[in-house]
């Protein structure tokens, strides 16, 4: 078994060294679809890091006894069942906000970034060190749906968690709620990551 | 809610209400198979069909089996495991009875059990309540609308990976998504025509 990195290594691993989000490029399907309004995105982070910690722990607990051809099946099934969890949590206790985020929730089951750990991390390692990488990567995840929702909602909507940021002489850039926006914002903060610091094994496109 | 046409329904869901460029949905292997022409072709029409059948046999599972049993807070297991059994019958009956097909879309198909796209328009069918025939409808224009969308991004990264000279940083994925916030404003422009939702 090969020696684990020290916990606080794999913590800002996933923080932001090999950021989900902006790094691997995954999972964003829902960091585009929620981040219109700051409290969606963070419903939706708070859903997500619960997730994500919750199936990396429960598939590195099982790891020992998941045969390998069925591995995939076993951690939809977990992660399936974490999200269901969610869901009922979010349309009992917030059920405008479930209202506004609609078949996303339920799209956290395929969020690449969950599978992508329970496959890279979680079924090899300790359910300690697995906890610990599935919260890393989950809130490098957030921070970064945070940091989208702030530049897309006040430039959308002009105001951030509802509050007015804006002056009232600001006209709202309805392109940035909409799904151009998004793509737009998205594209510039990865463009700007990687002129800063490159990534080793540079694929061109 | 009124019944909407599954003709107006089909139209709507390829244009007005793409799947990939309104509802952001199936953009990972938007990314990571829009590099070659080919490719986003193979992959284009093994996503319209599973998405055309799944959408609608998931609806009929949850209306005849799930709803009657009171059981639809498992509708995302359950939604899941069909998609992924019928990729997998798919997949074997392909290769058993049509190989040459196979050489062409075998190696898209269990890609497709993550496509978020597939599983969004299973669920979008039921929180806007089609019926049988509009979710078969909506599947298959979600679909023909996803293809379209990859097969023209792919056409314009082709372009750009002989022509262009890009600056540091912007090559690769940021280009991709940058391009594709311009196609979808480009889609935007069909928004007027048909109104659903």
């Amino acid at each position: 078994m090969p020696t684990l990195p020290p916990k606080k290594e794999i913590f800002l691993t996933g923080l932001w060294k090999d950021n989900p989000v902006l790094r691997q490029i995954l999972g964003i399907c829902s960091t585009l679809a929620v981040t219109n309004l700051m409290v969606n995105t963070l419903v939706m982070d708070v859903g997500l890091i619960f997730t994500v910690c919750m199936s990396s722990l429960t598939v590195s607990l099982l790891r020992r006894y998941t045969p390998m051809r069925i591995r995939m099946m076993v951690q939809t099934l977990i992660i399936a069942s974490y999200v269901i969890i969610v869901d009922i949590m979010i349309r009992a206790y917030l059920p405008d906000i479930s209202e506004a985020l609609g078949p996303y929730v339920a799209l956290i089951i395929t969020n690449c970034i969950i599978m992508g750990r329970c496959e890279a991390f979680a079924r090899h390692n300790p359910p300690v060190a697995s906890f610990i990488d599935g919260l890393g990567m989950s809130l490098g995840y957030s921070l970064v749906l945070i940091a989208i929702a702030f530049i897309r909602e006040p430039l959308g909507f002009g105001s951030l968690l509802g509050f007015r940021v804006m002056p009232e002489s600001f006209v709202q850039w309805t392109v940035m709620i909409m799904a151009p926006g998004a793509f737009f914002t998205l594209g510039i903060m990865v463009w700007i990551l990687k002129y800063f610091r490159p990534q080793k094994g540079e694929e061109k496109g | 809610m009124e019944y909407i046409n599954p003709m107006t329904l089909f139209f709507a869901a390829i244009f007005t209400n793409n799947i990939l460029l309104t509802n952001f949905l199936g953009l990972c292997p938007f990314l990571s198979m829009s590099r070659q022409k080919k490719s986003a072709l193979g992959m284009g029409a093994a996503v319209v069909f599973v998405m055309a059948s799944t959408t609608a046999l998931n609806n009929l599972v949850h209306y005849k089996i799930l709803v009657p049993l009171g059981l639809e807070h498992f509708r995302f297991i359950v939604f899941i495991v069909v998609i992924a059994a019928f990729v997998q019958l798919v997949e074997m009956t392909v290769e058993r009875f049509f190989p040459s097909l196979y050489f062409v879309l075998g190696i898209f198909l269990p890609l497709i059990t993550v496509n978020c796209a597939i599983f969004g328009a299973s669920l979008f069918m039921v929180i806007r309540r089609y019926d049988f025939v509009q979710s078969l409808a909506y599947g298959a224009g979600s679909g023909i609308g996803w293809m379209l969308a990859i097969i023209a991004i792919s056409a314009i990264r082709e372009k750009l990976q002989k022509t262009a000279k890009l600056p540091r940083g912007l090559e690769g994925p940021a280009i991709t998504l940058i391009i594709t916030g311009l196609l979808a404003l480009a889609f935007l422009a069909f928004s007027g025509m048909i109104r659903v939702q």
